[in-house]
């Protein structure tokens, strides 16, 4: 048998995530809206915008405009006070649209963290004096456990933190971290020995071991987490805000000198008015990248919050960023590319051996065998042999479990010693008893290997009778997702304790583009450092403590909620629903992070052609009249011009919330046509689309009879 | 466009690609130091070299270390050119008796050549003597190019190398670039050059007859150097005649060729390859218009070679193409098209097979449109800066190109070295927003390009507009500024804006009507040269020393290709949005204007 | 800083002597072995053997008798050699549409009748103030004025300076043109022309 862990039951068939049970808010609510136009305003204090550079000098440009409007008003302006404004005006709309995107996308966190924080309250803890079912306990205020501190839940008990069951079994209900209702079991030992804080005891008792100090539990880091995504900038995002920032400078500087050359121009063209400062602040804010600038840090947030809506909770922005450019992924074989259980598919006999005889002592042996397989051996020679299942106790059977040790179960009933294993256990049973183990059965064994199958060896007595061959049952559409990932570049490697030939064959008929055999934690730790070394962005799934130091290593690293608590701390990311195969997802939503970022820079420098053509005609109409001929888009009258282009660049910020809260849209077709499609749609979209938006806001405004 | 127009544009374009191949991989062998013939035969004296310098060639440095020894020996250039300028007045070799330079223009002709600029706010045969051309200006000539190339070749070794924390020896790099690439290459040159009339001489000015003795009127002056005035204050003029003409001559091949095949272009007489002594036939003007681009060009398939992708030179080297090409086909029939005031007074500037026509001001005969346009536009593709024709002439719209092409950053071919470099900063930019587009963090050649290679990308970006907006904003607002403009209205300020634009991408054409060699100009320019040059320098081996030390990530179906057209249509993108919405307004104040009113007032 | 300075220094007196010094004179030894002509000016000696002009290098004509080069923007007079120059006048400059009907007022009063219009290198300035050539075009149009002046057969004159013609160097660089200098002297010496009496 294969050293894999059998919580395969755990895992549903569908390899897709189910659909959320975690209450949440629609995508815009009205009262998520609502909260979110009074932040917009609560956003203006001038530490809060210093952090984004790009919306700032928005800022600075309507302070400065503001000041220019109050001058017109009380003293001599440069411009009619009307126009400057409508100008200032729009200028503050740009700067509130930005807020309000941002808190848009902060609110969706905050009413996850909120719900999150509810299933966090203060339980009175039975704290154990010692670590001891029978041990007498106090009753402690949940705040005040430290780590290592014993204490124990009984049904109808909420778990008081997080920590590791040293004693007992008991079904706990999950759904306040997890939203999922089904109950889970939770035992001692094991690969299902953490609970989590917050969560309730349904049956049975259990005792456990506190693992973290108060504030540091599970729940509090993914408070902390969903309440401080948008503080924390993940690596591309510093270098493109480096990249805006450069941008911003490029135009500030093209602005700033348009005054001097403005004015010289008035000298020698000999007539004229000089470009007035309003007009230069709203050239500048058209120009500067506002539209990225404004959404950049809602899509940070909302790219969390949809990692959220997953029902992954990443312990840093950066881990899923670092999810777009994984290039490899770990996948555990069972439960992640087979179900989890094996199914007895076919019984073969040794030469001289009845089939029939073969699956009756298969069948006795499995009887009292209640695993997946064990079952499934039952079931098969029922269905194929049409033997009965017999009751084992009036047979006078006496079971034989399988252990450790002997690595083999069956029954011992009337002086018959039946029994199945691996191959090599039941051989050395065999041979102790005196007989022989066939070469004809061990090439068996090695054909069902071959197939990727497991073999089980079936003996009576001293004499082997034959293989049975367990099946390993690949998920459906399991091929499909791993083609998809190659598509999008990304390279498969199954992790499986079988031996190389079963594993081979399974990685073939699963489409992986590579395996790892007969994995040992320490080969599985090898294998990612040499990926790394190679310059490969790693990402492994994991839930056992032996998977701990190969979570740890992976650059993403997502931890099966039902895990132990050391693959949890280990990993950067935790899947509540415990899918392994969430990790296409996670990818997906890494990638659309960045898609969307990129996208929307190309999408606002590409706009800056238009508005060029709106402005420049506009601002030197008096000096030189010839430069009409640039109004390509007969724009009414320079006021309405360059009035227009400011309404459009604050409008496209507020088109544009939905999509950078969504994210746009990640197709696996390989980097070269996604970059064209992307292109075509943000790059010459963004040129042609401001066009059209400006000359319909200029008719507008000319309809409504504003200018 | 006339036929043979499309002809000539055609057979330059395709002899250009032509030898990109050839001479991109003898330099890549030159730098890696292969067998390549040439760099074995003088081996020796590359060893006697290092031996002399107390160089070890085997020892690598770090890219501070590269960084330190670029500039050092750059600034060491730059005070031995300047004091040999000041001096030139007492020391031999010059049979003019030209005098020492004055203080502003010895720092801007210093600046200038060191920079690779060869801004010339003198005119060479009225100020130079041989020995400050020889000494000084060849050699700047020289080593200024073979700088350029070093630091590209420096940045090639940040993509090619992994894990490594050295980037080459810059003592090296700038001898092999001199003593194989530069020195044979110009030798050459210059003999087919003399072959077709280039002078080539120690000998003083000559004195020759003139067939018909002319006569002028010249103000008179008084024994205080002061211009006479008769009772009504009008300036009593003399007529003075004169029956000979001073040919002026001198070593001129030898520094043509190196500032061609450099991207220097400071010419040895004052309207540089107009002269016809510097550029006498169509033959030597094709090939020296073919040694402006010839080592940018080849150097993109040196690149590829050494980063072992010559997709990826060629993917630069067409993007590059692309631009060029389609400007020539746009500035070609612009000058063709000729000078509507002209056309007013009756004049014929209709091309046929016996007469060029179009715009003629400032061009010479033997060139006609389609080379002077053509060499215009390759002067300031590449960094160079020489002209057969002079620029200010132009027609606004022809005049705004070469200008726009300088705005871009010198990067469509570029200077030597520096072109490419320029570009592939520029691909690092291109590729971090296609690389956000594709859901991934952005690499390129297989590096990773995270904030501090955005960070100096950035700065490589912003700093020659910013020269140029700035230095030009500040000479339209001090009256030494515009004191020096030669032409009145939208065209001065294109005078002033192309100076600042040409000194502050180390180009060095100018709109020559603008009287630079003042003070303020000498001044200003230069410190625009210095920035553009050494601003961009520094953080273009930063950006080198932290790709080197970075691992390689294997190509995947999940990268972005950077060899296809889609990249290069990417590239192009990327450097026209960059250049064209920095510049976008200025130009509409000059050249645009200009032309809006040229055209229609007639 | 300091481990560098020694190479730079040294580095910078060995590029100086080998670029500065070796290299050009080298080229010129070279180039006085292969080229002796071309690299010393290509001058045109006169009968007397003393140089009377470069072929490369235009010189001032305002004799109608003569024809006429590229109008020259050199300071102080035209063609000045040893001062190179162009107008450097924008297309918008007044200035240069005045100097173009000087020019072209010039070339009517010396050749009254001629109606044909004039080719645009015959009234603009050179790049470099020195351009020897003029367009066919050019030339044949002074033709009818020269003809005149020397009592020279148009047709006789017009095959004449055919002969002075140079074409596209292969066939495709270039422009086509005539050598003013070159086509004045030979004018002058010529004996084949006859005039007409």
């Amino acid at each position: 048998m294969s050293n894999e862990k059998s919580h395969a039951s755990l895992y549903g068939p569908d390899i897709r995530t189910p659909a959320l049970k975690r209450p949440h808010s629609a995508l815009l609510g009205p009262e998520l809206l609502q909260q979110a136009v009074w932040e917009s305003f609560g956003k203006l204090a001038p530490q809060t915008q210093f952090k984004n550079p790009v919306m700032f000098v928005v800022y600075l440009g309507s302070i400065l405009t503001t000041l220019l409007w109050l001058q017109a008003l009380f003293g001599q302006g440069e411009a009619p006070a009307g126009f400057i404004f409508a100008v200032t005006v729009w200028l503050w709309f740009t700067v509130l649209f930005a807020n309000f995107a941002e808190a848009v996308a902060e609110g969706r966190s905050k009413a996850q963290a909120a719900f999150l924080r509810s299933a966090k309250r203060d339980i009175m803890a039975k704290k154990l004096d010692a670590p001891r079912r029978d041990a007498n306990y106090s009753k402690v205020a949940s705040p005040l456990l430290r780590r290592g501190d014993v204490v124990i839940v009984e049904a109808g008990d909420f778990v008081p933190g997080d920590g590791e069951v040293i004693e007992g079994v008991a079904s706990v209900d999950e759904s306040a971290i997890t939203g999922e209702s089904a109950p889970v079991i939770r035992e001692s030992g094991g690969d299902f020995s953490s609970v989590t804080g917050g969560t309730r005891v349904l049956s049975d008792w259990l005792v456990v071991r506190i693992s973290t100090n108060p504030g540091e539990s599970f729940l509090d880091r993914m408070i902390a987490m969903v309440e401080s995504a948008k503080r924390q900038k993940t690596p591309n995002e510093i270098a493109l805000t480096i990249l805006l920032v450069a941008f911003t400078l490029i135009f500030l500087k093209t602005t700033a000198t348009l005054l001097p050359f403005s004015l010289y121009s008035v000298e020698t063209a000999g007539g004229g008015q000089p470009i007035t400062i309003t007009v230069l602040v709203a050239l500048l804010v058209c120009l500067i990248p506002t539209t990225i600038g404004g959404l950049l840090s809602a899509i940070g947030v909302a790219g969390i919050g949809r990692m959220m809506q997953k029902n992954v909770v990443a312990t840093s922005g950066r881990a899923v960023e670092a999810a777009g450019d994984v290039d490899v992924l770990l996948l555990d074989k069972t439960g992640t590319i087979t179900l989890g259980n094996r199914h007895a598919s076919t019984f073969i006999p040794a030469t001289g051996v009845l089939e029939n005889e073969l699956a009756d002592a298969a069948q006795l042996a499995s009887l009292a065998d209640e695993t997946p397989e064990g079952r499934s051996i039952v079931v098969l020679a029922k269905q194929k042999y049409g033997l009965r299942e017999r009751d084992i106790h009036a047979l006078g059977a006496t079971f034989v479990h399988f252990t450790a040790q002997t690595r083999m179960s069956g029954v011992n009933l009337e002086g018959r010693q039946i029994r199945k294993g691996a191959a090599d256990a039941v051989s050395a049973h065999v041979l102790e008893l005196g007989g022989t183990f066939p070469r004809q059965i061990q090439s068996l064994v090695d054909d069902v290997a071959r197939r990727g199958s497991t073999p089980l060896v079936v003996a009576d007595g001293a004499r082997a009778l034959g293989v049975i061959e367990l099946k390993d049952i690949v998920k459906g559409g399991i091929k499909e997702r791993f083609a998809e990932l190659r598509q999008m570049g990304i390279k498969t490697i199954m992790i499986t304790g079988d031996n190389r030939l079963t594993a081979a064959a399974i990685a073939a008929e699963a489409g992986v583009d590579d395996f790892l055999a007969e994995a040992t934690p320490e080969a599985k730790l090898k294998l990612i450092r040499k990926h790394q070394e190679d310059g490969r962005l790693v990402a492994m799934t994991g839930d056992g403590t032996n998977d701990a130091p190969a979570l740890a290593q992976a650059d993403v690293a997502v931890a099966m909620n039902t895990g132990t608590q050391a693959a949890k701390e280990a990993g950067n990311m935790v899947d509540l629903d415990s899918n392994p195969t969430k990790l296409i997802e996670i990818v997906e939503t890494g990638k659309q992070m960045l898609m969307t970022r990129g996208a929307l820079t190309t999408f606002s420098i590409a706009n800056d052609v238009a508005k060029y053509f709106a402005i420049i005609p506009a601002a030197f109409a008096s000096t030189y009249p010839v430069l009409g001929v640039l109004n390509v888009m007969g724009l009414a009258t320079p006021a309405s011009a360059i009035l227009s282009a400011v309404i459009f660049n604050a409008l496209i910020i507020v088109a544009l919330i939905p999509l950078a809260l969504k994210g746009i849209r990640y197709r696996p077709v390989g980097a070269a046509q996604l970059l064209r499609t992307n292109l075509l749609i943000y790059g010459l979209g963004g040129l042609i689309v401001p066009f059209i938006g400006i000359k319909a806001i200029d008719m507008l405004l000319v309809s409504v009879g504003l200018v | 466009m006339t036929a043979n127009s499309v002809l000539q544009i055609t057979v330059y374009v395709l002899v250009l690609l032509a030898c990109a191949k050839p001479l991109g991989g003898y330099m890549a062998r030159i730098y890696e130091d292969r067998p390549a013939g040439l760099n074995r035969w003088l081996a020796p004296v590359e060893r006697l070299i290092y031996r002399l310098c107390s160089v070890n060639p085997a020892v690598e440095m770090r890219w501070t270390d590269y960084t330190v020894a670029l500039l050092l020996f750059n600034l060491l250039g730059l005070l031995a050119l300047f004091a040999l300028q000041r001096l030139q007045g007492v020391l031999p070799l010059n049979p003019q008796h030209l005098p020492g330079i004055s203080p502003d223009s010895a720092f801007n002709t210093a600046v200038s050549f060191a920079t690779n600029t060869n801004w010339q706010g003198y005119g060479g045969e009225i100020t130079m003597s041989y020995l400050t051309q020889m000494l000084g200006l060849t050699v700047q000539n020289f080593v200024s190019a073979a700088t350029g190339m070093a630091a590209l070749v420096a940045l090639t070794r940040g993509f090619a190398r992994r894990n490594a924390d050295t980037i080459g020896n810059f003592w090296v790099d700038l001898t092999r670039g001199t003593l194989y690439i530069l020195l044979p290459l110009a030798t050459a040159l210059a003999l087919v050059l003399v072959s077709q009339g280039v002078v080539q001489t120690f000998s003083p000015y000559r004195t020759v007859a003139l067939t018909q003795p002319v006569t002028y009127e010249q103000a008179k002056l008084g024994d205080d150097g002061q211009t006479l005035e008769d009772a009504a204050g009008n300036p009593v003029t003399e007529t003075v005649a004169v029956r000979e003409q001073t040919l002026a001559v001198g070593p001129a091949a030898s520094q043509i060729a190196i500032k061609q095949l450099g991207t220097n272009g400071g010419g040895f007489f004052n309207v540089n390859s107009a002269h016809p002594f510097e550029n006498p036939t169509p033959l030597s003007n094709f090939l020296e218009m073919l040694a402006i681009l010839l080592i940018p060009a080849a150097l993109c398939h040196t690149f590829g070679v050494l980063i072992g992708d010559t997709r990826q030179g060629w993917a630069i080297l067409a993007a590059m193409t692309v631009v060029f090409v389609t400007l020539i086909v746009v500035i070609v029939p612009l000058e063709q098209a000729g000078n509507p005031a002209l056309s007013a007074l009756g004049v014929d500037q209709q091309p046929q097979a016996s007469q060029p026509g179009g715009n003629m001001e400032g061009k010479e005969t033997r060139f006609g449109i389609t080379n002077s346009a053509l060499w215009a536009l390759a002067t300031t593709a590449a960094s160079n800066g020489s002209v057969n024709a002079m620029h200010d002439s132009f027609t606004p719209l022809g005049g705004m190109i070469p200008m726009w092409l300088m705005q871009l950053g010198e990067v469509i071919y570029g200077g030597v070295g520096s072109g490419l470099y320029g570009m592939i900063v520029f691909a690092i930019v291109a590729v971090f927003v296609a690389g956000l587009m594709i859901g991934r963090t952005p690499e390129y050649l297989g590096k990773k390009i995270e904030a501090y290679e955005v960070k100096m990308a950035s700065l490589v970006i912003l700093i020659p507009p910013f020269v140029v907006l700035v230095g030009t904003a500040v000479a339209v607002m001090v009256d030494v500024g515009k004191a020096s403009v030669a032409n009145a209205g939208a065209h001065g300020f294109s005078e002033i804006l192309y100076a600042f634009s040409s000194a502050g991408n180390n180009n060095g054409s100018a709109f020559a009507g603008l009287s630079a060699n003042t003070p303020f100009y000498n001044t200003a320019l230069g410190l625009a040269m210095l920035f553009a040059r050494y601003w961009l320098a520094v953080p273009t081996l930063a950006i080198a020393g932290a790709l080197a030390a970075k691992k390689v990530v294997p190509f995947g179906p999940g990268s972005l290709p950077t060899h296809t057209p889609l990249f290069v249509v990417l590239l192009i993108g990327t450097v026209l949005i960059v250049g064209a919405l920095a510049f976008l307004p200025v130009l509409a104040l000059g050249p645009v204007v200009e032309h809006l009113q040229l055209f229609g007032a007639h | 800083m300091y481990q560098h300075l020694k190479p730079a220094i040294l580095m910078l007196l060995v590029w100086t002597l080998l670029t500065g010094t070796v290299y050009p004179t080298a080229v010129t030894s070279l180039a006085y072995l292969l080229f002796p002509e071309q690299s010393e000016g290509s001058l045109l000696l006169g009968p007397d053997g003393a140089p009377s002009g470069s072929r490369l290098i235009g010189q001032p004509f305002s004799d109608p008798k003569y024809f006429w080069g590229r109008p020259s923007a050199t300071a102080p007079y035209p063609y000045n050699a040893a001062a190179s120059s162009g107008s450097n006048l924008g297309p918008r400059n007044p200035a240069l549409v005045q100097a173009v009907s000087a020019r072209i007022a010039a070339l009517r009063a010396t050749d009254t009748g001629n109606s044909a219009s004039i080719p645009v290198d015959l009234v603009t300035a050179s790049g470099s103030g020195l351009d020897p050539h003029i367009s066919p075009a050019a030339a044949a149009y002074q033709v009818p004025r020269v003809a005149k002046q020397r009592g020279l057969p148009v047709a006789a004159l017009q095959e004449f300076v055919e002969r002075y013609v140079e074409s596209r160097q292969f066939g495709i660089l270039g422009e086509a043109r005539v050598n003013v200098v070159e086509l004045n002297l030979a004018l002058d010496r010529s004996t084949s022309l006859k005039p007409v009496r």
